[in-house]
């Protein structure tokens, strides 16, 4: 929603707007400044604008989550230590479950605007090394992290809002539990809380820039949240 | 939840309905599709916001949004300088931990002091003796005790940010709020597994049943709220926060809304509360039975 929108509600009696709530809600979703995910330049999909945009963001990073944590469940590392896999089927889980959201949510807010199924390339993480595989859960999680720490500002809806804070907090024990299990206490070290108390944030570009590594679709986040 | 409905009633009965929502903006971006309607059928936090800005008396500001924060940062980094003085943390990665949480508790403290300053509030205040500060008489004597307190008190406050961040949309305090928020969560999940508990909030947590977990107060609370010489508004509590082993986000059925086919579907009920943490509205975190009855 943006400025734009302006005129169509301000000739519209005030008092009686809402009997009519209705009907030009639906004439509002028609004017959506979302855009579809289309071809911007050659080869490259963009993520989309608007709130359509940031949930398309985060589906891209769902989808990279709970792919690399399937493969870890598959086929687990054989030094993992007891317990270690219990946790990782339940983040698989976890992510999935966001994964599929999200993709609803989409789906159900903006008809044709979902992201396509992206392709992961896990050739550089080695699933049947222990340390190979927490530091790139490490990196995702710290990254999903980030990502939806500066995501938030970009979203218009207060209800999408709330249930991408439901998620974050759940991605950022996550990224505690991964820590630990890699450097024992380093869930909230000093190289990821600055001085202030913070926990990072990130732009969706920077996110993107640090992710692509991983996809094989070129994704280009520049509209998300415009 | 009709929104439409409650909007149209009050119309007739209050032609000056609209007028009173701050701002008109606001309600058509949340407004602007059939899905987001959905979606915020399944959100009494953003109705109950928005009408308590509407009819009562203390509109919060972000200054009343950030003190409420200030205060459960002030009783945290009270309860940790109490955890690390009673000498029943083991020496090592216990005491490490505890001193990064209580440093990092510290900083939330400062920081959103000068932010409330920044944004033209009073800032509340703590101390060991006066203002807002842990209850004695409400410290645990056992180190098991303590770590409970401590798991209870940053579930809570997890709960807490999410409970408002809706209401700093549109500031670049919602980032802060935001990134304060998941340091919260990391800590929680670092004092569960030094309990033994999953590091995300499981329905097998030997604390499920506290209220920090469930939802819902009895008492009918105030919007108002004084601490240490200082009063801050917060929003009038409407419906119940859903509880932690809630399943139903968005109106979808988390278990069986995406695929019942074995062997990735359905999720389990267990799967599916674990990966959405819940709000809780400020009212309830000030309950009693939740962080109030933890304040000094």
């Amino acid at each position: 929603m943006s400025d734009n929108l302006q005129p169509l509600y301000t000739p519209i009696k005030r008092r009686s707007f809402f009997t009519y709530a209705g009907a030009t809600a639906l004439v509002l979703a028609g004017c959506s400044k979302d855009s579809d995910p289309t071809t911007s330049t050659p080869g490259t999909i963009s993520l989309g604008a608007g709130d359509v945009g940031v949930l398309n963001y985060a589906y891209a990073l769902e989808q990279l989550e709970a792919a690399f944590y399937a493969q870890v469940v598959k086929t687990p590392a054989a030094d993992f230590l007891a317990g270690e896999l219990a946790y990782f089927t339940q983040i698989a889980a976890h992510e999935a479950i966001h994964r599929d959201f999200l993709k609803a949510a989409i789906t159900k807010e903006k008809v044709g605007s979902l992201l396509q199924d992206l392709t992961p390339i896990f050739t550089t993480i080695n699933f049947s090394s222990r340390n190979s595989v927490l530091t790139a859960a490490k990196l995702f999680e710290d990254l999903g992290v980030a990502a939806y720490n500066g995501a938030g500002i970009l979203l218009k809806s207060q209800a999408y809002l709330t249930v991408a804070g439901q998620i974050a907090s759940v991605e950022a024990r996550h990224a505690a539990l991964v820590r630990d299990l890699l450097t024992p206490g380093s869930f909230a070290a000093d190289d990821q809380i600055d001085a202030n108390g913070l926990d990072k944030q990130m732009t969706p570009t920077d996110v993107i820039a640090a992710a692509q590594s991983f996809i094989t679709q070129q994704l280009d986040a520049s509209l998300v949240g415009k | 939840m009709n929104f439409f409905q409650i909007i149209d009633q009050l119309a007739a009965v209050d032609p000056d309905v609209l007028d009173r929502f701050d701002s008109r903006r606001a309600v058509f971006n949340s407004l602007g599709s059939v899905a987001k309607r959905t979606a915020l059928a399944a959100t009494p936090l953003f109705v109950g916001a928005l009408f308590q800005k509407a009819y009562a008396g203390t509109k919060s500001t972000p200054a009343e949004v950030l003190n409420y924060a200030l205060t459960l940062e002030l009783l945290e980094a009270d309860y940790y300088r109490l955890f690390l003085a009673a000498g029943t943390l083991p020496a090592g990665a216990d005491t490490a931990a505890i001193t990064q949480i209580k440093k990092h508790e510290d900083a939330h403290v400062a920081l959103l002091t000068s932010a409330i300053r920044a944004a033209g509030g009073t800032p509340v205040t703590g101390s060991p003796t006066a203002g807002v500060r842990f209850k004695p008489s409400a410290f645990p004597a056992t180190y098991a005790g303590q770590l409970q307190v401590a798991q209870v008190l940053e579930d809570a406050g997890v709960r807490a940010y999410k409970g408002r961040a809706a209401e700093l949309v549109g500031t670049t305090l919602l980032t802060t709020a935001l990134q304060i928020h998941s340091v919260e969560a990391r800590h929680a999940a670092h004092i569960r597994r030094m309990r033994g508990q999953q590091p995300w909030v499981s329905n097998g947590d030997d604390l499920a049943a506290h209220p920090v977990y469930s939802s819902g107060v009895t008492a009918t609370p105030s919007t108002t709220v004084t601490t240490a010489g200082g009063t801050f508004g917060i929003p009038a509590y409407t419906a119940p926060s859903p509880a932690e082993n809630n399943i139903v986000q968005v109106g979808l059925p988390i278990t069986t809304a995406f695929g019942t086919t074995a062997p990735n579907y359905p999720y389990s009920p267990a799967n599916a509360a674990a990966a959405f943490d819940e709000y809780l509205q400020a009212a309830e975190v000030l309950d009693a039975s939740r962080a109030g009855g933890l304040l000094a």
